[in-house]
């Protein structure tokens, strides 16, 4: 089979189709039955990534070694062995995961060429499930960002419109999917970094419950709110992915011990008539209208998905969760904190860059000095406020208000979830930006994320999905659910359901709208 | 309430080990200025009958066995020095000349 890439606008591909436009779970199927190698499925993405990674700018790395593990992994299957559900499905990885065969930079130009000596245990999983590593994916800087324009390493381009951010942290990974450049990406989840790069690029992204998927081996940045979880083209794909990198770690020690029922057959469940019949569905009042900030064609667009689930007998319930309001500014004085924390670890003495002051100095100097030269601007930003929140004489003040704050959200979370099985917002307030839009004004980035951060602080789960494009510009929107702690496959089940409904309106997947790129 | 000056932003830098430049210090001031009064909004419901949330999922002390398990080789541990010598991270001195 060819590897070459077509410019089809068929987002369904059957055995002899594009092996880039189809989704893993119908890759998973094809490579189970022999139809068709691993090496052909990885060549055919690689061949995808060198026709579009001129306009996307989506990887940061290329894995010189995954027609190797695709080779071993088909070399097993021939040999007669069962392999994992996943086993020869490439897959993206998001630069904050440490790669012990690749560079793990984080998007810093302090980390720059730095190989870790381990995996993260997510990696770990991945290659013990068979999965090929297509590569690193671009990001904020440590996470930091709600656009990818804080990386070291350039932007990384929406698919949908080159002159629009893709989202972030993670827009190298929501891009690699929706650009078909990878089937499935891992990405992070501080404050929203998985699920608004997937609701403005038209892809699927969950952030799991706090504990559920381990993060021994993400590079940290604020670890009482930091998730890992799958990005990906469908909800059930999803499924898939989490069912591969969640359960307990022993080596994370916020890993929740309990086993997890399976997430793809939660999606399954949910591709099934009647899945959400009688299910309530919370509506927030304070994040549904567009005085408070939402573009009007989002609105539509949630509103239209939430009735299609009305359709099929869920119940629609307004709640309100007043203490959101205050989860933006909570946030951004708990994350700096915590991020303030883990980043003196960058300290040029064991590992990463290295700056020697002009005419020496003692090893203050050299470390401060390479801090100045390694960290970007929105990290030096961030660092100095949570320096300032933990300080003497603010921290009552600043980091513990923010925590009360936490606990307000905490009780309204769980006021909503007394009424109703999951919430329902937009996943962002707007359709995806223009580069270089918000990027001199902090505060106006910040606010992006309003309606994913209540879920961090919380540890609850999430999900975005698209809900189609908004008619003023033609982006796409995205919808998030979010659940009671521990509850993630309730998202899933929800998640499939309004999936279906909304691809058979659309006679097809939402990326099949998307632009042609070659 | 914020009393962000380039005398405090060039103390945080200190603290938090970055060689700011002038420049810097002074575009930070500014914008710090701006968050810090924009966050202090979560001073106006944190009442002190709240109780602090630190973690989102309570766990209790986890533990492990104490046995020895696969760790890094010393090769490996000192792979991303910047500088090392012998089986040492290398680094300048840690006083002063004053010191």
């Amino acid at each position: 089979m060819s590897g070459v890439s077509t410019s089809s606008t068929n987002g369904g591909a059957s055995s002899n189709g594009d092996l880039t436009r189809i989704d893993a779970s119908a890759l998973a199927e094809l490579l189970s039955s022999g139809a068709v190698s691993s090496v052909e499925a990885t060549q055919a993405h690689l061949d995808r990534i060198a026709a579009v990674e001129g306009d996307i700018h989506a990887f940061l790395h290329v894995n010189a070694e995954a027609l190797d593990a695709a080779a071993a992994i088909d070399a097993r299957r021939a040999a007669g062995e069962t392999l994992p559900a996943l086993a020869g499905v490439p897959v993206a990885i998001k630069d904050v995961l440490c790669t012990i065969d690749m560079p793990s930079t984080a998007g810093s130009k302090i980390l720059e060429g730095w190989v870790p000596p381990y995996d993260a245990t997510v990696v770990a999983k991945l290659r013990a499930a068979g999965l090929v590593a297509l590569g690193k994916t671009n990001m904020d800087e440590f996470a930091m960002g709600s656009s990818t324009e804080h990386s070291a390493y350039g932007n990384t381009h929406n698919p949908w419109d080159l002159t629009r951010i893709p989202g972030g942290s993670g827009g190298g990974s929501a891009a690699a999917v929706a650009a078909f450049e990878a089937p499935l990406a891992l990405g992070s989840d501080t404050g929203g970094s998985i699920r608004q790069p997937a609701a403005v690029t038209g892809s699927v992204g969950m952030k799991p419950t706090y504990g559920g998927v381990s993060r021994y081996g993400a590079i940290a940045l604020a670890s009482s709110l930091d998730q890992v979880g799958p990005v990906t083209r469908s909800v059930l794909d999803a499924g898939l992915l989490h069912d591969v990198i969640g359960g307990h770690d022993p080596r994370d020690s916020t890993s929740i011990p309990e086993a997890w029922p399976s997430f793809a057959e939660a999606a399954r469940a949910g591709q099934r008539e009647g899945s959400v019949r009688g299910l309530r569905i919370g509506v927030l009042r304070e994040m549904s209208a567009e005085a408070q900030g939402f573009q009007a064609g989002v609105l539509q667009r949630f509103h239209e998905s939430l009735a299609l689930l009305e359709a099929q007998g869920a119940e629609l319930v307004e709640v309100s969760a007043p203490s959101f309001e205050y989860a933006i500014s909570a946030y951004y004085l708990i994350l700096p904190a915590e991020a303030s924390s883990n980043l003196a670890k960058f300290d040029s003495v064991r590992f990463g860059m290295r700056v020697t002051p002009p005419g020496g100095g003692t090893v203050e100097d050299v470390m401060s000095a390479t801090r100045e030269a390694g960290f970007g601007d929105e990290v030096k930003r961030r660092v100095i406020l949570g320096t300032y929140a933990l300080s003497a004489g603010y921290y009552d003040a600043y980091y513990g208000s923010a925590q009360k704050v936490r606990t307000l959200i905490q009780r309204d979370f769980a006021a909503a979830f007394d009424q109703v099985d999951v919430l329902a917002t937009p996943t962002a307030p707007t359709t995806a930006f223009k580069l270089g839009e918000k990027l001199d004004d902090p505060l106006a980035m910040y606010l992006n994320d309003l309606t994913t951060i209540p879920a961090n602080l919380a540890g609850v789960p999430g999900i975005s999905l698209p809900a189609g494009l908004a008619p003023e510009d033609g982006l796409p929107v995205g919808i998030q659910f979010m659940a009671p702690a521990r509850e993630d496959a309730r998202l899933y089940t929800v998640g499939a359901a309004l999936e279906q409904l909304l691809v058979a309106q659309w006679g097809g997947p939402l990326l099949s709208q998307a632009p042609v790129l070659v | 309430m914020s009393e962000i000056t380039p005398e405090v932003v060039s103390h945080l830098a200190t603290l938090a080990r970055i060689a700011l430049t002038e420049d810097e210090i002074a575009k930070l001031t500014g914008e710090l200025g701006h968050i810090v009064d924009s966050v202090a909004k979560v001073t106006e419901v944190a009442t002190p009958d709240v109780p602090a949330t630190s973690h989102p999922i309570p766990l209790g002390t986890v533990t492990r066995p104490d046995v020895v398990g696969v760790t890094l080789t010393p090769e490996q541990a000192l792979a991303g020095a910047p500088e090392r010598a012998g089986n040492h991270f290398k680094v300048s001195s840690i006083l002063g000349e004053e010191q």
